[in-house]
């Protein structure tokens, strides 16, 4: 149990989700972040759309900060970390320097992810497609079928919680015990519903951990419901 | 000239056609005449019947039976509604046609085929009647500058209505362009009855430029129209806006008139109304329905009936607002509160499009605080008394877009055309440095930490001058155009066949969170039957007819107006003023007297606030009466400082004159003077608007407008899964890197102008400072019973919202937990 009273237990480890997005796992002193798709916001600049540039650096705001708070002795970036192979090249200088330091303070692992199908030049740390510790697997993509003990990004899942009055939309960390499949970490990264078919076929009945202000909460499926259908999104 | 008759100064031609019809022309057709002849801008104020049209087009017609048409572009015509511009097409052609003039006269809206609007670049009419939006377009053409240079005049009808929204903004920018490529034009505004006529004087000419002032031509105001306030026999409701209890006496008075138009303020209730009073209808009398949801056929077949005169009553809202003649309607019907007096004017203005004869409307108040509200404006009617809203400075977002419209025309110099954009009336104080702000944001994004450079929408030649990188933004301009963004919104369609569903006739639409809100079985009124909601697939809700279901879900609202700074006040003094209390029917003297045994009567300047338990909740009530935005406002406000003291408010109710706070706790122990202290503007509004939703829905808005984010058009949205990407978060990182940013200062100008009313907020704090009055009760007091009854809520985001995801957390652990410890995961 920790100060709040709430763990997930997977794979024999016991593991604190924290609510910037992080996952803690205090025994290996190993913190987990997925997804944190640095550099969005420039990669729609080719085609005229100037989104504010600040994602990047909002996003490694909060990074130093869980890793100020944790004392981390090693980071898996669970893939995605760069939203497109130019992302290094347009990353700003400042925020580089930023990224280069955190690799530098820990040992860093990216795990390689679909957007960056290849290792970060600039940046040191390891890569790999996959990580193993014990039972535990970590990488980008959830495998097809069962796969017990697996830690994975990729679906940005986020749920939408009936309470007392309101429904409210807040990204989460999704679990049924067997996997898990982390939120998106970067600011401008969007959210997929829990209820989506995609995590019907990997995930059985998941608790959702909501990322709430200061805290994350355990949400039971009967909870959650449906996103309305896709007329409400916008066309980036 | 000897073709001229001495006494009118109009043409032979023109002069036998007026006789033909019986017709002489007016004094205010004649001085239009004038003042065009002179080459002078001019605003003609009249009310609906009185010739309007016809002396704007008047000085027109002539110069073109004098010279001839066919030499390009003469007259150009804009209109805030295409159904106007359509309609005022059909109007004008008919003394065409009739004196045999050599003169062409086209329409051109989103409607007009891709075809005509092509050839209308290269072979224009003499008379293009026209939208704001495709002036913008045509504008931003290429041809542009040879398609307007010969243009002599243009004719902003319903001015009015333009002066204080965004459509507005994009259209004085769009006549400062015109003025260049056009020197000597001359601009006409009609206008319905305005409070203050400055306004819309000024937008007619250069703001900074000698130019002669434009001439005010203002018409006889025709007859006081004849307004009853109906005191039903049956009991007054407390709350709603539906006045069902007057559905009765509303039909007999259709049935004793030749043609009624029955307005209402919002959707839901036009399709109540309608349905109530079909189900009385024991005469079959042609009763039918007109709002903004339904289908464009529905309601083109109705205004052809109306036309026709084959109706007996039209239930609308605001759609039939402005001056389209549909047919001889005798008698004018508002369910619900008027909320302004100025709209009333309009909306009475439909009767009797004779001005000679008064015209005839009839109050129906839908609960007390309205009936209060019809006297009011019943009262401010017979006076005279017209209220408005004050123009607003001109909105940067719609700037933003009319910067990359102009680019796409030609290259520009930037001080060129900043002297351009100010001689527009809303953008006359634009500093130069706002201005090279929102140049620099739709070149480059303009923000601080610039690495979009090499990816410029806008670059510079060699000779200075800016113009559009490529076609491609060119395009993206096109596809953006216009002021006005939609909330998302789903097609209405009757299933046809079960599983899977498919799609058969469109109903209409209704808005997205309307239909969030339904489960599959639900039953709502729409287009006045009651349908069950089966289901949605991509952008279309289905429906089954459920004729013999009660409709259970309050439908949507839409089409709010606040009520005016004018009405409130009048019905303040109402209230205050116990010696007039004796003239308001009975039940409302009771309620009142009532409410004085068992709280109190507020005097005038005084604050009365309400606190008291109700259901498992405790509640504090205020009654400001300064209208719902301020209250909203307030609300916000109000609960984020008892959030700050622990007491865990829920939630707020605005209604147009109270106000009312609900929570976990008891609030009748706060201090009120701190709490109503008027620094609530300053951080802690501050603070609010940081998370606030309404912020955001803001922001969004003007993001799309100014081009930052790309309007979706149905058909394009993605199917299946999809990773959604919403404004929010961009709100959420610009606001932390960059909140000076331009597009910052847009939303926050929106929602101090628009959505927040923080003047009259301000006001009202300030007002009331020092003279709070308590009243601590046990229970509901009489006044506050409409607010109670009120279904418009607002939730807040707070620590009570993060206490519910608490208890539904704990639900879980607590399931967990009690089963032997096992594993939470």
């Amino acid at each position: 149990m920790t100060a709040d009273g709430v763990f997930i237990e997977l794979g024999g480890a016991r593991f604190t989700p924290t609510p910037e997005g992080a996952l803690w796992w205090p025994q290996k002193e190993a913190l987990i972040v997925s997804d944190l798709h640095f550099e969005k916001g420039s990669s729609f600049a080719a085609r005229g759309v100037f989104l504010p540039p600040y994602d990047t650096r909002t996003t490694l705001k909060r990074l130093g900060r869980v890793v100020a708070t944790f004392k981390p002795k090693r980071v898996i970036s669970l893939g995605d970390a760069f939203h497109d192979g130019g992302a290094e090249a347009r990353i700003d200088e400042r925020d580089a320097e930023t990224l280069e330091r955190l690799v530098a303070s820990v040992r860093w692992t990216w795990v390689l992810g679909n957007h960056d199908p290849a290792p970060p030049k600039r940046f040191a740390g390891e890569a790999v497609a996959a990580e193993r510790i014990g039972r535990l697997t970590f990488r980008h993509e959830p495998a097809a079928g069962p796969a017990e003990g697996e830690i994975a990004g990729h679906l940005h899942p986020c749920a939408r919680v009936r309470t007392e009055s309101r429904v409210q939309r807040r990204r989460c960390f999704a679990t049924d015990g067997a996997r898990l499949v982390m939120p998106a970490f970067g600011a401008y990264a969007g959210g997929l519903n829990l209820l989506d078919e995609a995590f019907a076929c990997i995930l059985q009945k998941p608790v959702a951990w909501v990322m709430g202000r200061a805290r994350v909460y355990p949400i039971a499926p009967a909870l959650l419901v449906a996103d309305p259908p896709a007329a409400a999104r916008l066309a980036i | 000239m000897d073709a001229q008759t001495a006494r009118t100064g109009l043409p032979r031609k023109f002069e036998d056609w007026f006789a033909g019809r019986g017709w002489r022309p007016r004094r205010h057709q004649l001085d239009c005449l004038a003042a065009a002849r002179a080459g002078r801008s001019h605003l003609l104020i009249a009310p609906t019947g009185g010739g309007k049209t016809l002396a704007g087009f008047l000085p027109s017609l002539i110069e073109l039976a004098e010279q001839g048409g066919g030499r390009g572009l003469h007259t150009l015509y804009v209109s805030p509604l295409k159904a106007l511009a359509v309609d005022i097409a059909r109007n004008v052609a008919a003394p065409v046609a009739e004196m045999g003039l050599q003169a062409t006269l086209e329409t051109r809206t989103g409607d007009t085929p891709a075809s005509r609007r092509q050839r209308q670049k290269f072979n224009p009419p003499d008379i293009l009647l026209t939208t704001p939006e495709q002036v913008a377009l045509l504008l931003a053409n290429r041809k542009a500058a040879e398609l307007f240079r010969g243009l002599k005049c243009v004719i902003v009808d319903e001015l009015h209505s333009m002066i204080a929204v965004k459509r507005g903004h994009l259209l004085a920018l769009g006549l400062a362009r015109l003025r260049r490529l056009a020197p000597g034009l001359r601009v006409t505004g009609l206008s319905a009855t305005a409070p203050d006529a400055q306004p819309l004087l000024d937008f007619l000419v250069p703001m900074n430029a000698g130019a002669d002032p434009p001439l005010l031509i203002r018409a006889p105001g025709g007859t006081r129209p004849v307004v009853q306030v109906l005191h039903s026999e049956t009991d007054i409701p407390w709350a709603g806006h539906t006045a069902r209890h007057a559905y009765a006496e509303v039909y007999e008075a259709i049935r004793r008139s030749k043609m009624t138009l029955v307005f209402v303020n919002t959707r839901s209730q036009a399709e109540r109304v309608f349905q109530a009073l079909w189900r009385m209808n024991d005469d079959n009398l042609a009763i039918a329905l007109h709002h903004g949801s339904l289908d464009v056929e529905r309601r083109r077949k109705v205004e052809a009936a109306m036309t026709k005169g084959t109706l007996r009553a039209v239930v609308c809202t605001s759609t039939l607002d402005l001056g389209i003649d549909w047919g001889d309607v005798d008698l004018v019907i508002q369910m619900g509160a008027p909320k302004g007096s100025s709209r009333l004017t309009q909306r009475i203005g439909r009767a009797n499009h004779r001005m000679d004869e008064p015209s005839s409307a009839l109050l129906v108040p839908g609960n007390r605080f309205e009936v209060l509200e019809c006297l009011a404006a019943k009262e401010a009617i017979e006076n005279g008394a017209l209220d408005g809203e004050p123009p607003r400075e001109g909105a940067l977002d719609v700037l933003a877009q009319h910067i990359l419209g102009m680019a796409c025309a030609e290259p520009f110099e930037a001080d060129d055309l900043y002297k351009e954009v100010t001689s527009a009336a809303p953008y006359a104080a634009l500093s130069r440095e706002a201005f090279d702000e929102t140049l620099n944001f739709v070149e480059t994004g303009g923000y601080a930490l610039k690495n979009y450079d090499r990816f410029r929408r806008i670059v510079k030649s060699p000779d200075g001058r800016r113009r559009v990188r490529n076609p491609v933004v060119a395009q993206q301009y096109r596809m953006n155009v216009g002021t006005i963004v939609e909330a998302p919104a789903f097609n209405v369609r009757i299933v046809s066949g079960a599983r899977p569903l498919r799609a058969g006739r469109k109903l209409g639409t209704v808005e997205e969170w309307f239909i969030e809100g339904l489960t599959p079985g639900d039953t709502f009124l729409f287009a006045g039957e009651v349908w069950r909601f089966e289901g949605v697939a991509g952008t279309d809700a289905f429906v089954s007819r459920a004729p013999d279901a009660s409709p259970q879900v309050p439908s949507w609202n839409g089409g709010k107006f606040p009520l005016t700074t004018y009405l409130a006040d009048r019905v303040r003094h109402m209230i205050h003023e116990e010696r007039d209390w004796p003239a308001l029917p009975g039940a409302l003297r009771d309620w009142l007297e009532t409410q004085r045994a068992v709280s109190r009567i507020p005097k005038p300047d005084e604050l009365l606030i309400e606190t008291f338990p109700y259901s498992n909740r405790y509640f504090l009530v205020c009654y400001p009466f300064d209208g719902r935005l301020a209250h909203q406002t307030l609300g916000m406000l109000l609960t984020r400082r008892l959030e700050r003291l622990g007491l865990q408010p829920l939630g707020f109710t605005p209604t147009e004159y109270s106000l009312s706070v609900w929570g976990r706790r008891d609030m009748s122990g706060v201090d009120l003077d701190d709490l109503f202290a008027e620094d609530m503007l300053g951080d802690d509004l501050e603070n609010w608007l940081s998370e606030s939703m309404l912020m955001k829905r803001t922001f969004r808005n003007c993001a799309v407008i100014a081009g930052l984010i790309e309007r979706r058009y149905p058909g394009q949205e993605k199917t299946g899964r999809q990773i959604s990407f919403s404004a929010d978060l961009i709100y959420d990182v610009l606001r932390e890197h960059e909140p000076q940013h331009v597009l910052m200062k847009a939303a926050w100008s929106d929602a101090a102008g628009g959505y927040l009313d923080l003047k009259r907020l301000s006001g009202l704090l300030a007002r009331v400072k020092g003279r709070l009055v308590h009243a601590r009760l046990d229970r509901v007091s009489p006044l506050a019973v409409p607010v109670m009854l009120e279904i418009n809520k607002e939730t807040i985001h707070g620590e009570a919202q993060e206490a519910m995801l608490q208890d539904a957390a704990d639900a879980l652990i607590e399931e967990a937990m009690g089963d032997g410890g096992r594993r939470v995961y």
